[in-house]
């Protein structure tokens, strides 16, 4: 493995939503930054830089993961999958947005991508969770607008919607 | 899911008070809102770390900042020096001796002040040449409670003035004397309400750029307002206030009140540009936020009711001393004023005394934090009836229904000015009682209490005010002081609409939304009026305020938006309606009060087949100005500005109608406390709220759950946490300042009162987001009082603090001698410790005082060089958890007792912090070898003590373990890879 120069800048190439992207990061970029700042992916929010609030999560290779505790070379050849490609390919909402929308899931809407990052990793492994399960999956998300009530019905919603339209 | 009752107008048709789902929705779903950060900016735009004040109070002695103007990327750097020169003190609406420029000029006042603003091509740059900024300080002694900062003896944080205590007015309301010696009972308690914000998920931002066509600048920020403001940045800046011209995006992450701070910001990020020759852009960090942002007053309260034997209360008497941190923003004081028309709450009390002392401490600037005032006022006033109740024997719930404003008293004027609008408070809370099940709640509680169980139910009213009066601040002047300064008054709110060429109608409006849904709820009011569906109406609020119409009330806070925006928005579209139907009637023949619109068409209301459509009476005001009727404008653009008659000033007995409209909330709640943990589990909560009319069941629903889980937080988890010895701030992350998240909140039974719309506002709404910060943790408060029959509670009731009223007399063991209070009310890392290591106390000592030795011994010492007898300087490089940085140490030896004995004393100072510290070593031969014992104490303060709190007592542990093993090694003993001998050491506890 190359050792990197604190003030090199060096090309990182992975997928984001499937569609190859490419750019130059130093190598303390965090990946959030590198997504918002220099692809111009800024879907995904940043809440506390401490790996606490969980509103950069997207997902890697499959993973939910806090963009601000990777560094962008990190992710070098990886599948990403942020917000923005989360709806239908006609740009209609995916089940998971529709619900929140018919819920009220959002106010100011700055931590519902990683809310919703987050949940399409959770209900991917558990189709068919109590409300319980969602919360606890939820547990590392932090919003201040809505006080989670709506989130949750909607996550239930979804999932049911998942699983009837999988049926 | 609950709905809400249907409020009447919402007829057939109407659009107003319908589930409609959120136009918002559309973008912020799919990532594509508009949040600061997200905007493009201008190439070239500087990217701005802030260097902050480790010390809560100190002098500056010096600040050199060479060496980060001389790192390559690196435009400018500015320090009070700077502020000093370009800009005139941050005013506030009185006198004092305070002088606010946003950086610190001969003093820091508290933990995170700024000290040093720096552009950079990169805030990763920017960052790094903050860490070659050097300030030298002297540090003072800190004052961190506002009753202790009130003494004369305490130190003076602001020289210009005599006092911490910079306002105090005494207010006389109805005879208060004359109550208090005619009541047969009297009873007082003593509140401490703590600190507390809640944190929008979005922090500050601001792009600032210079603009010399106008002398002034172009700013783009998450400014909520109030924009009064404006003018106190256009002032500071010394500009006309029609050169800071002001951008807020269409989307803001939350704020919740915190964004009115972001103010002093704009001011300094203004300076920065003009100095950088740029435009600057400035991200706050989450660790800035909870540090150095905004936070509501903590607050002293002592209150003294008199009543009779019955539970009637006839007079409150409260003396408040409003923590307000160092500095004072405007419009601070504002939250304790913005209440001062309801002091009595929702109860008829005919008299009053407040005395409110407006107190400077060395912690962060306040600002404003959903609840206003609120929060703090109520926790006194719902405690006092408790304790009242409990003294009489008196059911609470019936304490409050025997002192509640009744129905028939509406509209009431409340003894300190509030004119209450309407209500029926007594229904409310026997419709709550009713749906909420309170009885099956008694049942559980008896059935709990029987088997021996910690249980207690509690209960909270409140009168919840919405739209302020622009007035109220004044009533801290004394009325010959007001009539100096003039009249004010009023809330001025704008909304515009217009219909263009083709009939499409769009909507602008000065309300600022951070997520409440206001495009929504704005075409929903217009649709209704010009017969159209929501979607026909397009709604754009991101603001100009170049552009735009707006007045100093504009702006998000204090629930302006259902009865002062909506009023102003069904005002403007009333009046486009009112000329189209002008328009239409000419073309229709037919008169004016014979015209309906429906469905996009215009029409007679006899024979709705006489119709004309929308678009094309739009299209005529603008394509035929000749065809319109006689002395008609052309054009459909039509400007409310919309203020109400009732909001008006101070009257010379600084009587104020604090807010125009006045909902009402009631709870009631059932916990128990597990006597193993302290914690309180909240068995049920039901909350109430008549706000009037609901003009969006799914938006108002949301604004009172989101309501309700923010005072969960500050009821069970949140304080912004300082050391009360050096005021060094422990709250600087997530870990630190914990907030619920969704497995931690207890469920909501939300209860719809029937309405009392307000005669007072255009549609009947009153606002509604506040209401769960007034009764939730007086509420949870009173059931914990209950539960426990303690009289003295506080929130947040953590379970650590529950713990220690439920254990503090029985659960000490007989005999057992207390363990000693930790100095610095136990936030020092303190330790104790031995360690054998294999040479002779001799070689040990000499060690000890080998500086080339002690280099290696020192975990992470760069340098250490011998600066006196027994003095040294160092150069230590150490982390904590997430953060690491390097240190100027000072150490000196002193107790010097060859071979035996030293303590060693010293201070470090970084980026990070500082920390100053003690320790004292002992030598003894033993098994050969030496046993050196060890005590220590470790003082923290600035990055390292906010970020760290939970791991720093770890770190240091592994610090002295790492000396010890280092000093094994040092003295000959074997290395095994990670240092020392294991088996030899016993570590430390701490």
């Amino acid at each position: 493995m190359t050792k990197m120069e604190r003030a090199g800048r060096y090309p990182v190439e992975f997928n984001l939503n499937g569609e190859p992207v490419d750019g130059f990061a130093s190598p303390r970029m965090l990946l959030s930054d590198f997504l918002r700042h220099e692809i111009g992916a800024t879907g995904t929010h940043v809440g506390c830089e401490h790996g606490v609030c969980g509103v950069c999560t997207v997902k890697v290779d499959g993973k939910a993961v806090r963009s601000c505790l990777m560094f962008a070379v990190q992710a070098e050849g990886a599948e990403i999958e942020t917000i923005e490609g989360m709806a239908e390919a006609d740009g209609s909402f995916s089940a998971l947005q529709e619900a929140f929308h018919q819920n009220f899931a959002l106010q100011c809407g700055y931590c519902t991508p990683g809310v919703l990052m987050s949940l399409s990793e959770f209900l991917g492994r558990n189709p068919d969770p109590t409300e319980d399960e969602v919360k606890v999956a939820l547990s590392g998300n932090i919003c201040r607008c809505t006080g989670y009530h709506e989130i949750v019905q909607a996550a239930m919603d979804a999932a049911k919607a998942i699983r009837e339209g999988a049926a | 899911m609950p709905q809400f009752a249907v409020p009447e107008h919402a007829e057939e048709g109407k659009f107003v008070g319908r589930r409609i789902t959120r136009v918002e929705n559309i973008t912020l779903l799919k990532g594509k809102g508009q949040f600061v950060d997200d905007l493009p900016t201008k190439k070239g735009t500087a990217e701005v770390a802030i260097l902050r004040s480790p010390h809560a109070h100190a002098e500056v002695v010096s600040i050199d900042y060479s060496d980060a103007l001389a790192l390559p990327g690196v435009f400018a750097v500015i320090t009070g020096e700077d502020m000093l020169a370009e800009t005139d003190p941050m005013i506030v609406g009185f006198e004092n001796p305070i002088d606010y420029r946003g950086v610190a000029l001969d003093k820091v006042r508290y933990v995170g002040e700024p000290v040093a603003v720096i552009a950079a091509r990169d805030r990763y740059t920017a960052e790094d040449a903050m860490d070659l900024v050097k300030v030298e300080y002297k540090v003072l002694k800190p004052v961190i409670d506002p009753v202790e900062a009130a003494k004369p003896e305490a130190p003076l944080i602001h020289t210009k003035g005599d006092s911490n205590c910079v306002s105090r007015r005494t207010f006389t309301h109805g005879e208060p004397d004359d109550a208090f010696a005619a009541a047969k009972r009297t009873n007082e308690i003593t509140i401490r309400y703590p600190r507390n914000s809640i944190t929008p998920m979005e922090t500050y931002a601001v792009i600032a750029e210079h603009m010399e066509e106008t002398g002034g600048f172009d700013v783009t920020s998450n400014f909520q307002g109030p924009f009064s403001v404006h003018t106190v940045m256009a002032m500071a800046l010394r500009i006309r206030t029609s050169a800071l011209r002001h951008h807020s995006p269409t989307n803001s992450g939350g704020s919740f009140g915190s964004k009115l701070t972001i103010f002093p910001y704009v001011v300094v990020m203004c300076v920065l540009a003009r100095k950088a020759g740029r435009p600057v852009k400035w991200i706050e960090d989450r660790l800035e936020h909870l540090s150095s942002a905004n936070s509501a007053p903590n607050r002293v309260t002592r209150i003294e009711a008199a009543y009779d034997d019955d539970g009637i209360v006839s007079a409150l008497r409260m003396e408040h001393w409003d923590d307000h941190g160092a500095y004072l923003r405007a419009p601070m004081p504002a939250p304790i004023y913005r209440m001062h028309g309801v002091s009595t709450n929702g109860y008829d009390i005919r008299h009053l005394e407040v005395v409110n002392n407006i107190m400077i401490t060395n912690k962060c600037p306040t600002g404003a934090v959903r609840g206003f005032g609120g929060p703090q006022l109520y926790f006194a006033v719902e405690r006092m009836m408790q304790v009242i109740a409990t003294e009489l024997g008196i059911d609470p719930l019936e304490m409050l229904r025997r002192n509640l404003i009744k129905a028939e008293q509406f509209p009431y004027k409340a003894i300190a000015g509030a004119l209450i609008d309407s209500g029926d408070y007594h229904r409310t809370v026997d419709e709550t009682v009713d749906q909420g099940g309170l009885e099956e709640l008694k049942k559980r509680r008896d059935a709990a209490r029987a088997e021996g169980k910690l249980y207690g139910i509690g209960y909270a009213a409140c009168v919840e005010p919405s739209q302020s009066n622009m007035g109220y601040i004044s009533t801290l002047k004394t009325g010959l002081e007001r009539e100096r300064a003039g009249p004010k008054d009023g809330a001025v709110a704008t909304v515009t609409v217009s219909v263009d060429a083709l009939g499409s109608v769009n909507v602008i409006g000065d309300s600022v939304p951070q997520g409440q849904g206001h495009q929504t709820t704005l075409s929903q009011i217009v649709a209704d009026e010009l017969g159209l569906r929501p979607h026909d109406v397009v709604v754009t609020l991101d603001t100009d305020t170049a552009k735009d119409g707006w007045s100093i009330a504009a702006g998000n806070y204090s629930c302006r938006f259902a009865p002062a925006s909506c009023s102003a928005a069904h005002e403007a579209a009333v009046k486009v309606r009112t000329k189209m139907a002008r328009i239409a009637a000419t073309t229709l023949n037919v008169g004016v009060d014979e015209i309906e619109f429906t469905k996009g068409k215009i029409h007679a209301k006899s024979n709705p087949d006489n119709a004309v459509p929308f678009y094309r009476v739009g299209g005529l005001a603008h394509w035929s100005p000749s065809s319109l009727p006689d002395e008609m404008d052309p054009g459909l653009r039509e400007t409310s500005h919309w203020n109400a008659p009732e909001l008006t000033p101070t009257t010379a007995n600084d009587e104020i109608n604090t807010s125009l409209a006045y909902g009402f909330g009631f709870d009631f709640c059932g916990v128990e406390i597990d006597p193993k943990t302290g914690q309180v589990r909240v068995d049920k909560y039901v909350s109430a709220h008549d706000c009037g009319t609901i003009l969006n069941p799914g938006l108002a629903e949301g604004q009172i759950r989101g309501s309700y889980v923010a005072a969960i937080g500050a009821t069970l988890m949140e304080e912004f946490k300082y050391n009360e010895e050096d005021g060094s701030f422990l709250s600087g992350t997530f870990a630190e300042y914990l907030v619920p998240t969704a497995p931690e909140v207890p469920e909501l039974t939300l209860i719809h009162p029937t309405p009392n719309p307000s005669p007072y506002t255009r549609l009947g709404a009153k606002g509604i987001a506040e209401g769960n910060q007034y009764t939730t943790p007086v509420c949870m408060a009173n059931a914990v009082a209950d539960a426990l029959g303690r009289k003295d509670v506080s929130t947040p009731l953590t379970p650590s603090k529950v713990f220690e009223w439920l254990h503090d007399t029985e659960m000490q063991p007989k005999g057992a001698t207390p363990p000693a209070p930790a100095k610095g009310k136990g936030q020092a890392i303190e330790g104790v410790g031995e360690t054998l290591v294999p040479a002779s106390p001799q070689e040990v000592w000499n060690i000890l005082l080998d500086p080339e030795k002690m280099a290696n011994v020192i975990p992470g010492c760069h340098e250490l060089t011998e600066v006196g007898s027994n003095a040294y300087e160092a150069v230590v490089t150490l982390g904590v958890g997430p953060v690491k940085g390097k240190f100027d140490a000072k150490i000196n030896l002193t107790d010097l007792d060859e071979p035996k004995s030293v303590t060693l004393s010293g201070t470090a100072q970084g980026t990070l912090g500082s920390s100053s510290g003690s320790g004292s070593v002992t030598l003894e031969a033993a098994d050969g070898g030496t046993r050196v014992s060890y005590t220590y104490e470790v003082h923290l303060s600035g990055k390292v003590a906010a970020v760290g709190g939970r791991m720093v007592r770890g770190a240091a542990r592994h610090l002295i373990d790492r000396f010890f093993k280092a000093l094994v090694r040092q003295a000959g003993g074997e290395d095994d890879g990670g240092g020392g001998k294991r088996g030899l050491f016993r570590r430390g506890g701490s």
